[in-house]
This record gives C-alpha cells, structure tokens and sequence, in this order.
C-alpha cells in the first residue's frame, strides 16, 4: 500500500469510537474528503482525534470550542458534510 | 506449532468496556499478572455511550431497598432471569456505585450531598407500587466516567494493555483447558500468541447484526462468536432489546431519561398513545412494552411522517431551560443530525437495537458454563466472561434501564473474585494444542493472500445482513418471516466463504478487520435468527405475532444455540440464594 493509503487506513481506523454518533460523523466527513486532503488537513484530523470521544462528541454537537481555531474549523466542516449528507437521504 | 511470539500472563482479558477493566483492576490489585487486549483504545469502549446511569437502590431520593430492585429486575425479565443472579446482583449494587466513587466516578449530587438518583422505566417501590428513582449518573455521561476512571486506576494498578490488537480465537488444549487466544497488532499485521491460566471475555455486544442501532461499529459481537467456535453454544440471543427512542432512520438514541422528565411519545393524530398500552406507567412502561407500542402504532396506520413509519418524541412542553438543564446532548444531537431543536419540535421516533441480552452463558461467578451429558452447567475451564457477551442472566428476556451499567461492574468483579481462586489452584501454565492455534491462525491467514476471482465485497455482504435481520428479526416476528430469514442468513454465511477483500498488506490492514468482524456478525446473526424461530411464545422482548402469549409450561427455559447442534435449552434457576422466589405472573405496568 502506498503511504498516504497507509495513513488513510491508520485514520479511519481510529475514526472507529464508542460512540455511533461519532462513527457516523467523522467516517462521513473521512469518505467525503479522502481524495482531497491536504497533508495539513490529514495532519489536523489526526490531531482531532486525539481528543477523547465524550470531549469528541461535545465539540461536534457544538457544545464546547476547542482552543485551537484549526480545529474548529474542521469541526464545522464536520457538521457542514453531515448535514448535506442528511439532506441527501 | 507454529513459531510465533509468545507473551504469558495469568490472567487474559478481552476487552477493555466497563466489564473488562472492573476485572482487570480486581485482579491486577491481588498481584497477578494481567493482560487487557483491546481493538480500540480503552476510553474507546463502548461503555463510553451510556448516559442515562446505573441502578442500586440506595434510596436517596425515594424509598428503596434490593429486595424491590430484585422484584422489579425478575419482572421486566419476564421470568426468564435466574434469580440467584439477580438477588446477587442487586445486593451487591450499593456497594458497587461506593466502590465506582472511591475510583473517582464523580456522581451527580443532591443539595444534602448525597448522590442523586434519577426514576427509570421499570423502577417501583414495594414490589410493583409506585415509581421508585433507583438510577445514579455522573450527568450525562455515566458511561465516560466509569471508564475513564477504571482505566486511570488500571495504569496505577500496572495492567498490561494490548491497545488496537484484535483477538481472533480462543486456544485450549486437548482435555478442553481455555489457555489464552491468538490476536494481532492491527498497526502491523504481526500476531501475538497470549498464553494465559484464565481468559475473559468483556467484548461487549453485536447490535451491529441489524441495520437500525445505537451501537458503534465495534460491537460486532466478537466474544461471542469465538465462544461459539470454541463449542460454546449462545444462550437466549433470541432476546435482543431494542430501545424504543431511536432517532427514525439513524438509530442514534434518545435517552430514556427523556422521558423520566416528562416527555411523552404522540401518534399521527397527536395522541398521548401510551396511555391506552401502559395506563399506569404510560411512557415509563419497561422498553419492550414501548417498543411493541410504537410498533404497533405504524403497523395499524397511526405513524407520522409522508411515510408513515415513525412516531414522535414531545419534550417542547418541558420547556427549554429544563431541555438545557437536564438533558444537554439530546438537543444538540437532534440540531446536528436532523436538523431540527427538541424545545421546539417533536422528534422523530422509531425502536432501534440496542442490547443484547443473550450471550455467552456463565453462572454468577463469571465461569463460562455449558451442557455436559446431564449436567446443564459444566464449567469450562480457564474461560470466564462478563458484561453486555455473557448471560448471566440477569437481563433475561429484557434488561431494564440502568441495569447493564450494574452487570458490568457486578460480574466484571465476581468473575475476578473466581479468578482469583482459580489461579491459586491452578499455578502453571498447561500445553497449548498445536491444532488450536494452527486453526486460529487459519482463519486470519484466509485474508492475506492476493485476491482471486470475483468473490463478493465485505461491505456488500455485511450490509445484506443487516438488511435481513432488520426486515425478518426485529420487533415483531412470525414464523413466515423467521423461517425466510433463517434461509437467508444461511445463504448469505454461504456466500461469505467466497468472499474477497482487496487489500493484502499488513500495515493497518482495516478490511481485514472488517472482514474478521463480519465472519463473527454471522455466528450472531445465526444464533439470534435460529433462537427466534425456535421460541414459539412472547416473552420480554421476543415478540411473536403467531404466538401472542408467553407459554411457562412449555418455555420458561433458556434457549442454547451451538454451530455443531443446532438448539437445546436449559431450566431457568428460579431459585434465589436467601430469600423466596418470585413465581411468574403477568407482566403489567
Ligand atoms: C447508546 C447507549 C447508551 C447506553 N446507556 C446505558 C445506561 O444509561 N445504563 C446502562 O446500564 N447501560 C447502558 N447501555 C448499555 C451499556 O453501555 C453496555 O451494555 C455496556 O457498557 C457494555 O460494557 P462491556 O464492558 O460489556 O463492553 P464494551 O464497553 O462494549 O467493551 C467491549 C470491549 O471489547 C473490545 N473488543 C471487542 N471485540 C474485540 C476483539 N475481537 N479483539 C479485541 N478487543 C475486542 C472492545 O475494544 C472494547 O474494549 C447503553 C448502551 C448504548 C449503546
């Protein structure tokens, strides 16, 4: 496998959490943008998931902000492919 | 035997959820050497997602004591609990949310300090009286502080853990001692031989079976299905809770805490229609009474929406600040999924699964148990397991809410108390059978070679499973779509042998996983289909359209499901350890 496949398959895994909300979200958003990532984006996502799934979760349903601007702008962007996709279905 | 690197401990645990780490700590604690192997990182477990709480009755807020938390656990068993469990389970509940506290599970409080305890569906005072409030929650996020602080505790306590390896078969040796299992670094492909002197299995449930639920895409019913390979038959998985406040169309789950602060569920015309299933507990009737109600409501034409296939959630009387105050999550979920705000519209509604009340069968003490000529309950040795895998059965044909949280760290600990004396009579470590690890190896090495031919996709065949259990398994059966869907399953477990995957690499191999999980979906889903079809009753959350009632004479049993034997069953114990049994009666609330 090459090595942006080899990171891609390390995010998606750990895009797998306990919770299905998560799944839902940041598998959807992973999907939606794999082929168009930057090496900064993958580096910011990877980053994100850093955080554990409850703090996750709040940051996602907008509950809480992180304090890093680059993270919640991927947030939003997270929220921004759930809600098209919802729309789509 | 194959070479492989070899790690020996006393004690394996599988699984690092709640059931897990309450183990891991219990034995790590009395000095014996343990591994925890988990496929996601700990905090990743899926004990993560519980909100709602967990019950002991320590009147706090209302009177209460065990003996009514037994009555009420038998009852919404519909019977099929085994009593001696349950009574143990709800003696010890006190002691077990103390001992969560003293690791750091920061318990919501009242204003005299103590903790504050929350009234669920199926709670009553005096044996089937009034509303009793039994629930303890660190807020919202029960799950999230029961798991963050057991792990903190194991770290302190040295626990080993195999973080993102994934199990793959259990090992024994040739007179039938569990001595470890094979599993593999899901990083590199590289798999690890542990040997241990006791294994348990914590691997949580398989909601995943169904194409509606609140579970994570890791409960793939693992556990379950190497017990199953192991010979180890599958006990009343017929019994699949499905929680009645899913989000329609998504699964994700409104917390019955919902409507422990008063909101009620609304068909297409607008009426309160709990009121005519549950005249007394209305909207708080146990979840398999919901469920069947919502059911009910769209099959006789009643639902919501263009399609009719839903009923609706109203909280907007509670008002916002109430919304806000107590149920923070709920609000944003319903915003970010849907689009729509609670405080102002209904949600949309509709039974999604949730919990698996079958699984591996084990007596009170966490010892795997199976039939042995007459004798229904023969202890395996070596093998244990605990939490949301194993059949107590405490839950019986139905848990209750907030009863899970309880049977994890009950169990989890009981089954390490055994262990313990397990390890002080059993010092060394026995030969492994080479067979056992050359089969288990087999299974994995399957997926390494290229790919040839045109097998079908896991995801395709993943999907048309969870397809089939959705439209032949779920809230409402009979036999024409059971014995259908039993047909099809089995034709799918056929079209699985041919099944590709098109990534041989070692490094993060995730379709291998995936493949993995979905070979043990299939143990499940056959267990589960195959039990249903056989039960010709209602009982809990087994619901027969052909078979309305449930039958005590000829079904007050539990039913075990083997690959090599197909059905057998076993008596319920119905006899508890102190007190007198409580007979069967009809279930009404
Ligand atoms: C949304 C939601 C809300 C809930 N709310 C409540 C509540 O309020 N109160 C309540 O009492 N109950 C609740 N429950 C039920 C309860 O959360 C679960 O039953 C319980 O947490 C299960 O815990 P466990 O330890 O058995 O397994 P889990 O927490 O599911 O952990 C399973 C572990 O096994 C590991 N594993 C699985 N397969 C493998 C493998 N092949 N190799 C290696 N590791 C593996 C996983 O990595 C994980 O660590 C809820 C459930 C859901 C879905």
């Amino acid at each position: 496998m090459s090595s942006a496949g080899i990171e891609f398959a390390e995010l998606k895994w750990r895009c797998r959490r306990g919770m299905l909300e998560l799944d839902i979200l940041l598998n959807t958003y992973l999907e939606k943008h794999r082929e168009t990532m930057s090496q900064h984006q993958r580096a910011v996502f990877s980053e994100m998931l850093e955080y554990p799934d409850q703090v996750l979760l709040d940051l996602l349903l907008s509950n809480m902000r992180s304090s890093k601007a680059e993270i919640n702008s991927l947030i939003t962007e997270i929220q921004r492919a759930q809600v098209s996709t919802a729309s789509e279905t | 035997m194959p070479d492989l690197p070899r790690r020996q401990f006393d004690s394996l645990i599988i699984g690092a959820g709640g059931g897990g780490l309450r183990a891991a700590l219990q034995l790590s604690n009395a000095e014996a050497s343990v591994a925890v192997v988990s496929k996601v990182f700990p905090t990743r477990s899926h004990t993560v997602a519980a909100q709602g709480g967990m019950n002991a009755a320590l009147a706090n807020v209302l009177p209460d004591n065990w003996h009514w938390h037994m009555f009420d656990t038998v009852k919404g068993s519909d019977y099929l609990g085994d009593q001696d469990a349950i009574e143990y389970m709800c003696r010890a509940a006190p002691q077990a949310v103390y001992e969560l506290e003293h690791f750091g599970v920061p318990f919501s409080r009242m204003d005299n300090g103590t903790i504050y305890q929350r009234p669920f569906g199926g709670q009553s005072q005096n044996f089937g009286g009034d509303q009793a409030a039994r629930t303890c929650a660190a807020a919202d996020r029960t799950g999230h502080a029961i798991l963050h602080s057991l792990y903190q505790q194991n770290i302190r306590a040295k626990t080993h853990f195999f973080d993102e390896y994934f199990a793959v078969d259990l090992l024994k040796d040739q007179q039938g001692y569990v001595l470890g299992a094979l599993a593999f670094d899901i990083h590199n492909g590289e798999p690890v031989v542990i040997e241990a002197k006791t294994t348990l299995l914590a691997t949580g449930g398989a909601g995943q079976i169904f194409r509606t639920t609140t579970n994570a895409l890791i409960n793939t019913g693992d556990g379950m299905s190497m017990a199953l390979r192991a010979g180890v038959p599958l006990q009343d998985m017929e019994f699949f809770q499905f929680h009645p406040t899913g989000i329609a169309g998504r699964g994700m789950l409104i917390t019955e805490g919902a409507r422990g602060e008063g909101g009620y569920l609304i068909n297409a015309d607008g009426e309160r229609m709990m009121e005519r299933y549950a005249p007394k507990a209305k909207d708080l009737a146990s979840r398999d009474v919901v469920s069947r109600a919502i059911a009910t409501e769209v099959r006789e034409g009643r639902g919501c929406g263009p399609n009719k296939d839903h009923v609706m959630l109203k909280l907007d009387h509670l008002g916002e600040d109430v919304i806000q105050k107590r149920l923070p999550g709920i609000r944003q979920t319903c915003i970010t999924f849907l689009g729509i705000d609670p405080a102002e519209t209904p949600i949309p509604i509709f039974p999604t699964a949730h919990y698996t009340m079958g699984g591996i069968p084990t007596n009170r003490h966490g010892q795997v148990v199976v039939p042995v000529k007459d004798t229904p309950e023969e202890p395996v040795p070596g093998l244990y397991a605990a939490g949301e895998c194993a059949c107590v059965s405490v839950h019986g044909a139905n848990r209750l809410g907030g009863n899970s949280l309880l049977d994890i760290v009950v169990f989890g600990r009981a089954a390490a108390n055994h262990i313990i004396e397990y390890l002080a009579d059993n010092r060394y470590h026995r030969r492994l059978d080479a067979g056992s690890l050359e089969s288990a190896l087999q299974r994995v090495q399957r997926w390494d070679s290229k790919p040839t031919g045109d097998g079908e996709s896991i995801a395709v065949l993943r999907d048309e499973l969870k397809a089939v259990m959705e439209n032949h398994c779920s809230v409402f059966r009979n036999e024409d779509v059971l014995t259908e869907g039993v047909a099809k399953v089995e034709q799918l477990v056929e079209r699985f042998k041919y099944a590709r995957i098109d990534d041989s690499s070692a490094v993060f191999n995730t379709a291998r996983v995936e493949a993995l999980e979905l070979e043990n979906l299939f143990g499940v889903a056959l267990a589960t289909i195959h039990s249903a079809h056989a039960r010709k009753e209602s009982r809990g959350a087994h619901s027969r359209i052909d078979y309305t009632e449930r039958d005590d004479m000829n079904w007050m049993r539990h039913s075990l499901y083997s690959l090599e034997t197909g059905m057998d069953y076993k008596p319920v114990r119905t006899k508890p350890i102190s007190v007198e049994s409580f007979p069967p009666k009809a279930r009404v609330y």
